[in-house]
């Protein structure tokens, strides 16, 4: 991953390039970018682009879920871009639907 | 379910890997892999990767707390059905019933999200966990490949 171009922050939003593979191997070095940068930048709204993503298991759940829980004393939103089939189900069937808004393009 | 040990094979496949989180891409690749000989549909492919993930990534993070030790993942094909286990001689689990409840996990810490064995269970047919505490933990689970098209809703 390169933090200057996978992590970018527009007005009060963070928008996040996502891996190709998101599993527990990778799922630290996301987690330590984004938090440095949610801490530092107050930025209240998440885009979490899966644009390059093809693989994503229980590992992204926490990414997701972790990062949602800093922003939510905010009123922050967290959204899902280019989000594959593979992906989408995994949204689903863990209840992430609740709190994640799943929109085609930004 | 079935012994895995007894059941009739047609193809079938053993790999021994470190238990480091790097090879947790190539558990879930290998048995991708595998199974294109019976013509999975993508759907199944996906489903039986995140499985594998799910498991090779407890074995190694839970199983032998990120300390050395070897994973195994066998599978094998009887007719049209997979069968996958993943194997490890780590810690073991004290409550199966309690590790399989969904968002139960014992590392919130490192953001788990205690959903392992709930996506095991719903991505593949069927699911079986076998643990001794100090022994290790076997995962075993079953999939008819060839039947699942996309169906997600909206």
């Amino acid at each position: 991953m390169k933090v200057e171009e996978d992590f970018k922050v527009i007005e009060n939003y963070l928008c996040i390039q996502m891996p190709q593979e998101i599993d527990h191997h990778n799922a630290k070095e996301i987690i330590e970018h984004a938090d440095a940068i949610i801490c530092k930048q107050e930025v209240n709204n998440l885009i979490f682009d899966f644009s390059k993503t093809e693989f994503m298991d229980s590992s992204g759940i926490g990414i997701i879920v972790g990062r949602y829980k800093k922003i939510s004393c905010f009123q922050g939103k967290v959204y899902a871009i280019h989000a594959n089939m593979q992906i989408r189900k995994i949204l689903h069937m863990s209840g992430l639907k609740r709190i994640v808004e799943i929109v085609e393009e930004m | 379910m079935n012994d895995y040990s007894k059941v009739k094979t047609g193809n079938e496949m053993e790999l021994i890997f470190s238990a480091i989180s790097e090879n947790e891409g190539l558990a879930r690749v290998a048995a991708a892999a595998f199974v294109t000989t019976k013509n999975p549909t993508l759907e199944e492919v996906a489903d039986i990767k995140t499985a594998v993930s799910e498991a090779v990534t407890n074995a190694i993070i839970h199983g032998y707390e990120e300390e050395e030790g070897k994973v195994i993942l066998r599978c094998r094909f009887e007719e049209n059905v997979l069968w996958v286990e993943v194997e490890d001689k780590g810690v073991g689990i004290e409550n199966i019933d309690r590790a399989m409840e969904p968002m139960y996990t014992t590392k919130p810490d490192m953001e788990r999200s205690g959903m392992g064995f709930s996506f095991m269970e719903a991505f593949m047919d069927e699911l079986e966990v076998t643990s001794v505490p100090g022994e290790g933990t076997l995962v075993r689970m079953k999939k008819e490949i060839g039947v699942t098209p996309w169906i997600y809703e909206e």
